[in-house]
């Protein structure tokens, strides 16, 4: 079981952004982390990436606790697309997704054969192999959203963290990145963990999700169990209709005004 | 017909180059040999500057006279004026010496700095310590303090570097995280406080406010192998470490978060890097007082270069911030009729030059 998560708090001094927190994520699962603004999510992310320490509580990877590994051994096991993403120096794309190599590259030696050939496939399969020599500040928000997925995907570890990875993207890129990490849960068995703003995007490609508000989980599940008008009610105080759609063969929402 | 065979037989070659890993290679050699080209033109720059001044000397006996003292052949000297050896080895060589190993020193803090504050526009002072080296030095001077001889003020100096980016680095990362907004503001608060201070130094000091002055703007005279010697020692110390940490730095301009989840310990190796490039540019400072601008420039010139990539930046950065302030020394002690402050010098000269460029780059983005 790679995430394994027992009573966790997080708070900024006084104020309380993770609330008593118990979840488990599975080898093989598309985690979708549903909520509203402020509601903790992206601190959620941060835990589970070890970029901060839980004030309360524990959190175990591989059935180890996450404070024992160091940065650069869990640099192989969990990869992180950010929510934002600015970069004020001109490297050029290839540049930055090789970046994504450099856990499994040692300090002072050149990228390895198997790191050119990983970087290619994966510029090639995102799409990204298009802007391969231009500067990475030169990009629209969209592509370079595009390059650091590509960068996170090089990085081939067990579990990818997106943080709203797609709300950059069209329609067409959010899908075929998204099916790209499908492919890879599928084949390689791989957890994805995503923080998700368009909840039918989640419904087509989560079968688990969280719902979190005021850094509790309010309900967690298989996505066809959860998904329904009181949960949406409860988490976003809106009605809503869920109705199960046969094109997309997934559950999806509509709101009324 | 024959050339037609030719060129589709390059066409080719380039093809297959292009194709196989051979091609990075390619472009590690050329950053291999722009970084000769660069170490060779700093050797000339340093012979040929050492042969300028008041009595003028030939490369070649510049050379012959290195090679004599160093290798102990002293059958080269014979035959010539031994006044000749005497400003070589003793005058001239000291201070060109420290000209270019300071000049490298703030280059490659200044690429550090940017580096790690994510800002291009950072450079070796923005944590307040030329404010911090230049109180120190007024006070040694003003209380008239000599107790290190002709290096207490140079101690000073440092010791107030120090103490002024300790406590920036303490007023910035009280606040939680160590971003880049809370280090370049503290350091303006800083800076601003200790300006204060030294106005006030030079409003009490009546009779030495032109010593103080004239050591705020920066000079190279009378400077001692010691010197030459204990900066370069601190600047080797700087440069291995900034090496040790170039591909860090590199994660580190994708953000912390990002940087951290490809095993970077961001808070160590920031808070580290920091004190280090501080600790080069105090070193700076306090041997030659506040020269500006090659930090600042130095990294951008060679960023345009060399792409922004730290492996590569910071040892191209250390060769051309040497032959740049050693060039702008040269200009002062030897083709000016009479010597201006370097640290004047270096901001007349860099200060519209980094106009003109940061102009130009403003310029291409739009078109791109």
């Amino acid at each position: 079981m790679p995430f394994e998560l027992t009573g966790v708090s997080f708070s900024y001094s006084e104020n309380k952004v993770i609330d008593d927190i118990s979840i488990s994520f599975g080898p093989g699962m598309f985690c979708g982390i549903i909520g509203p603004n402020g509601c903790g999510k992206t601190t959620l992310l941060d835990l589970l990436a070890k970029h901060r320490r839980p004030t309360a509580g524990r959190i175990a990877y591989k059935n180890r606790d996450l404070g024992t590994y160091s940065t650069k051994e869990l640099s192989k096991e969990i990869s992180l697309v950010p929510q934002n993403f600015y970069i004020n120096f001109p490297f050029t794309v290839k540049e930055v997704v090789m970046m994504g190599r450099y856990p499994h590259i040692p300090r002072f030696s050149t990228p390895s054969a198997e790191d050119v050939n990983i970087v290619q496939d994966i510029m090639e399969k995102t799409g990204v192999s298009e802007f391969t020599g231009r500067f990475i500040n030169e990009l629209s928000g969209g592509e370079r959203q595009r390059v650091v997925f590509a960068r996170a995907l090089a990085q081939g570890a067990q579990v990818l963290i997106l943080d709203e990875a797609t709300s950059n993207l069209d329609i067409n890129h959010s899908i075929s990145l998204l099916n790209i990490c499908e492919r890879r849960m599928k084949q390689q068995g791989k957890t994805i963990i995503s923080v998700m703003q368009d909840i039918n995007l989640a419904a087509v490609y989560c079968d688990y999700l969280v719902f979190m508000s005021g850094g509790r989980i309010v309900i967690h599940g298989a996505t066809r169990d959860v998904l329904n008008p009181v949960t949406m009610r409860e988490v976003f105080n809106v009605d809503a209709k869920v109705y199960a759609e046969s094109y997309s063969d997934s559950l999806q929402v509509v709101f009324k005004k | 017909m024959l050339e037609g065979f030719f060129c589709l037989r390059i066409q080719m070659l380039f093809r297959k180059l292009k194709k196989t890993s051979r091609f990075r290679k390619k472009i590690q050699q050329a950053a291999a040999v722009q970084f000769a080209l660069l170490a060779i033109f700093l050797g000339a720059v340093i012979i040929i500057s050492t042969g300028m001044g008041y009595i003028k000397l030939p490369p070649a006996t510049v050379i012959k006279i290195i090679f004599a003292k160093l290798g102990g052949q002293l059958h080269l000297l014979e035959g010539m004026d031994s006044i000749f050896p005497v400003v070589v080895m003793d005058v001239r060589l000291p201070r060109i010496l420290s000209a270019a190993v300071v000049g490298a020193g703030l280059a490659i803090s200044g690429v550090v700095f940017q580096g790690i504050l994510l800002n291009p526009l950072a450079d070796p002072y923005t944590l307040g310590v030329s404010a911090g080296a230049a109180f120190g030095a007024s006070l040694a001077i003003l209380f008239n303090i000599g107790m290190m001889g002709s290096y207490s003020v140079p101690l000073f100096a440092f010791v107030g570097a120090a103490v002024t980016l300790l406590f920036v680095v303490y007023l910035s990362s009280s606040s939680g995280g160590l971003s880049s907004n809370n280090l370049i503001l503290s350091g303006i608060i800083v800076a601003a406080i200790l300006s204060a201070g030294i106005s006030f130094l030079k409003y009490v000091a009546d009779e030495q406010v032109a010593v103080i002055i004239f050591w705020l703007m920066g000079s190279f005279g009378s400077k001692t192998w010691t010197d030459v010697g204990l900066t370069f020692l601190f600047i080797s110390f700087g440069f291995l470490a900034f090496m040790f940490f170039a591909r860090d730095m590199n994660l580190l301009s994708l953000g912390n978060r990002t940087a951290s989840s490809l095993g970077v310990d961001t808070r160590k190796v920031t808070i580290f890097l920091l004190v280090t490039a501080s600790l080069v540019a105090a070193i700076c400072v306090s041997v030659s007082g506040i020269i500006g601008f090659v930090g600042l420039l130095i990294p951008h010139m060679m960023r345009l270069l060399t792409g922004p990539d730290n492996r590569r930046l910071i040892p191209m950065s250390l060769l051309a911030g040497a032959i740049l302030l050693l060039i702008a020394d040269t200009i002062t002690r030897a083709v000016l009729p009479t010597e201006i402050p370097i640290g004047v010098l270096t901001a007349l000269i860099g200060g519209p030059f980094f106009c003109y460029i940061f102009r130009k780059q403003q310029r291409l983005r739009k078109v791109l």
